[in-house]
């Protein structure tokens, strides 16, 4: 089975799933003036759910065929360890860690570690170059943040 | 109204407008050209700024420098980097990065400058001209026209941006509304699909799915396979010019789209995004056949269309916000919370009782579209430098940029979580040419679409408003044949064949 419908299966997974949502669960929450009305909470679900089951079924049954792209840039999932997929993990990985230590590392150690460390990742070789620009460009973008735009981000780690 | 308009022309055209309107449209473009900061969370931040000016013409001069200056810069960013901070030039990005992939990133800037320029410009005159008979016209419209029409243009979406793959665009569009219902609604205040988790109380943030489905997958791409990132660097951009013959070609486009996109701009709840997606569709549908294979991989048309009609549809939008005080889109929203708060009410009395800040408005959006013009081409060089960025900085930035878009945007850590598993998901889907666009303009008009649907039923009783009101049944029957349109055209080519 091709890639598309396996998407395809797990997005009716989904939809199966809300549906369930909406017509089995949502409308015992529903008070009793409500229930007279002639729209409730459940029923643009109910429809959104019906029609997500019926498209995704479609693509999954195979009706609809799948058109390979031709263009010679584009990813082919099939040979996807052809490709810097140990590099695009790594970068991954660094993102979540960035989010998990935006706010008990501080912006500077955090933004600073990640950029570098993806860089360096990526080949960049002139470290001490990457690191320079880095820091320039990490203290401009924390001082437009929080000076000009006003939103609170934590410069540094909460011990400081 | 020429009373008013030599009043309009005096303040508009004051050392302290003047200034505003230009640093209000180059504060826009910069920042609109970082993917993540739209024109409604500058606009918003703006707001304090502008309060403190005093002078509400002042105020309504910069902020709408800026939503033009925002809606410019977010077009750059989608042709240089496939990266749109903003709904509305979702679509520019269609046409407009493979020009520049194709190493035609210049006459791709300079196309969409031209045709933002003339869309901007088209859409004042219409706007000057046409006000008030098209807010009477807006008027008319009813929730179930609104929704309606937001059934065409999701239709038309669908129809168009999945390039012979319908189901798998409906599909994305229906998941985009689906996930528009997670949170709490603006009818029924109860929570809805946040399966118990506190930071989907408020649903999924607009920022972060944009960013999530349009600059994550292709900063991943970009790592995958580094000859996508060769296109790029090696993209000089080496001719701004554009020939007699393109000029001639996009000079229809630019036309009907000025029209069109200022129409749809009129209409509460449609704007930029639905004029762009519209205009493209509507230039694809009636391109002849040979030009018709071009959209979707470099066509000027395709470029020229949802740059013209965001634009006036900008100024469009700013038809009901000044002559009926209902906004438009999110944008004007905002720019109507500045207003209240600067103790001016706009509604049909505003023409009348304050001239200077209705009409040096308009004024001020001949100025602005001037600025961005006179500002942007010089600066195309420039700009398009981006593309020869090395791709170990270039890469790295664009993530970075892309969790500071979404961070800012909620000022939550979890929200970088969710957009890091959205990007992944929105990456394998990319590999399977699933189309990205009908899933994030599906979610952006979900709410305003479960809203009008709402009123529909509650006001006719049940589905009786699509039998009672013929311009909804109409508009439904032409979303019904959009959807239907590609599957005659594929059994038409097959008879052929």
């Amino acid at each position: 089975m091709s890639l598309d419908r396996w998407i395809a299966l797990v997005i009716l997974s989904i939809s199966l799933l809300y549906s369930y949502a909406a017509f089995f669960t949502m409308d015992q929450l529903l008070p009793p003036f409500m229930q007279r009305n002639p729209i409730w909470p459940s029923t643009f679900p109910k429809i959104l759910g019906v029609l997500s089951i019926l498209v995704s079924a479609i693509i999954v049954l195979g009706f609809e065929k799948n058109k390979d792209s031709k263009d010679g840039t584009e990813i082919d999932y099939r040979r996807l360890f052809d490709y810097n997929l140990g590099q695009a993990v790594f970068l991954i990985i660094m993102m979540a860690a960035y989010a998990l230590s935006l706010r008990p590392l501080g912006f500077f150690i955090s933004t600073i570690t990640f950029l570098t460390v993806s860089g360096y990742a990526l080949g960049e070789r002139k470290i001490f170059r990457l690191f320079f620009i880095i820091a320039i460009a990490s203290f401009i973008i924390w001082y437009l943040v929080e000076q000009v735009l006003g939103i609170y981000l934590r410069p540094l780690p909460s011990i400081f | 109204m020429l009373e008013g308009l030599l009043i309009g022309l005096e303040t508009a055209f004051s050392l302290k407008n003047l200034f505003m309107v230009i640093g209000g449209c180059i504060i826009g473009t910069f920042i609109g050209m970082l993917p993540g900061l739209g024109p409604m969370s500058i606009i918003a931040i703006m707001i304090p700024i502008a309060i403190t000016l005093g002078d509400p013409s002042a105020a309504l001069i910069l902020l709408a420098g800026v939503y033009y200056g925002a809606i410019f810069g977010g077009s750059t960013s989608s042709i240089l980097l496939n990266a749109p901070g903003v709904a509305g030039t979702v679509a520019t990005s269609f046409d407009g990065y493979p020009m520049a992939r194709a190493g035609k990133a210049g006459k791709a800037l300079t196309i969409a400058a031209i045709s933002s320029f003339a869309g901007g410009t088209i859409g004042a005159i219409l706007l000057m001209i046409f006000a008030p008979a098209l807010s009477s016209v807006a008027l008319l419209f009813h929730s179930a026209e609104y929704f309606a029409l937001m059934i065409v243009g999701l239709s038309a979406i669908a129809a168009f941006a999945g390039s012979g793959q319908v189901a798998k665009a409906i599909l994305m569009t229906v998941l985009g509304l689906m996930m528009a219902t997670v949170g709490e609604g603006a009818l029924f205040n109860m929570p809805r699909f946040t399966m118990g988790l506190m930071d989907l109380q408020s649903g999924f943030s607009f920022i972060t799915l944009a960013m999530a489905i349009f600059a994550l997958p292709e900063a991943i791409f970009l790592v995958l396979n580094p000859a996508r990132a060769a296109h790029s660097e090696s993209g000089k951009i080496e001719n701004l010019r554009i020939t007699k013959q393109e000029a001639k070609s996009i000079a229809p486009v630019i036309g009907r789209q000025s029209a069109q996109g200022f129409f749809i701009g009129v209409l509460p709840g449609a704007g930029a995004t639905i004029a762009s997606f519209l205009g493209y569709a509507v230039e694809r549908n009636i391109a002849p056949e040979h030009e018709k294979k071009e959209f979707g991989k470099g066509s000027i048309k395709g470029l020229a269309a949802p740059e013209t009609a965001n634009n006036a549809a900008c100024t469009g939008s700013f038809v009901p916000l000044l002559t009926l005080g209902i906004p438009g889109s999110g944008t004007t929203a905002i720019l109507l919370g500045a207003l209240i708060a600067l103790n001016v009410s706009p509604g049909p009395r505003l023409m009348t009782d304050e001239p200077q800040i209705f009409w040096a408005v308009i004024i001020s959006m001949y100025i602005g579209n001037v600025v961005l013009l006179i500002l942007n081409l010089p600066l195309i060089p420039y700009i398009a430098k981006v593309l020869t960025i090395p791709r170990t900085f270039l890469i790295p930035f664009i993530l970075f940029f892309t969790l500071m878009g979404s961070y800012i945007g909620q000022n939550n850590s979890t929200e970088l979580l969710i957009l890091v598993g959205l990007g992944v998901c929105a990456t394998i889907m990319r590999f399977a040419n699933y189309p990205m666009a009908p899933l994030l303009i599906g979610f952006i008009l979900g709410r305003m679409l479960e809203d009008n649907f709402s009123r529909s039923m509650q006001l006719y009783d049940g589905i009786n408003f699509i039998v009672e009101r013929p311009m909804t049944m109409i508009l439904l029957f032409l979303a019904a044949f959009l959807v239907v349109l590609p599957y005659l055209r594929l059994g038409k080519s097959k008879n052929a064949d």
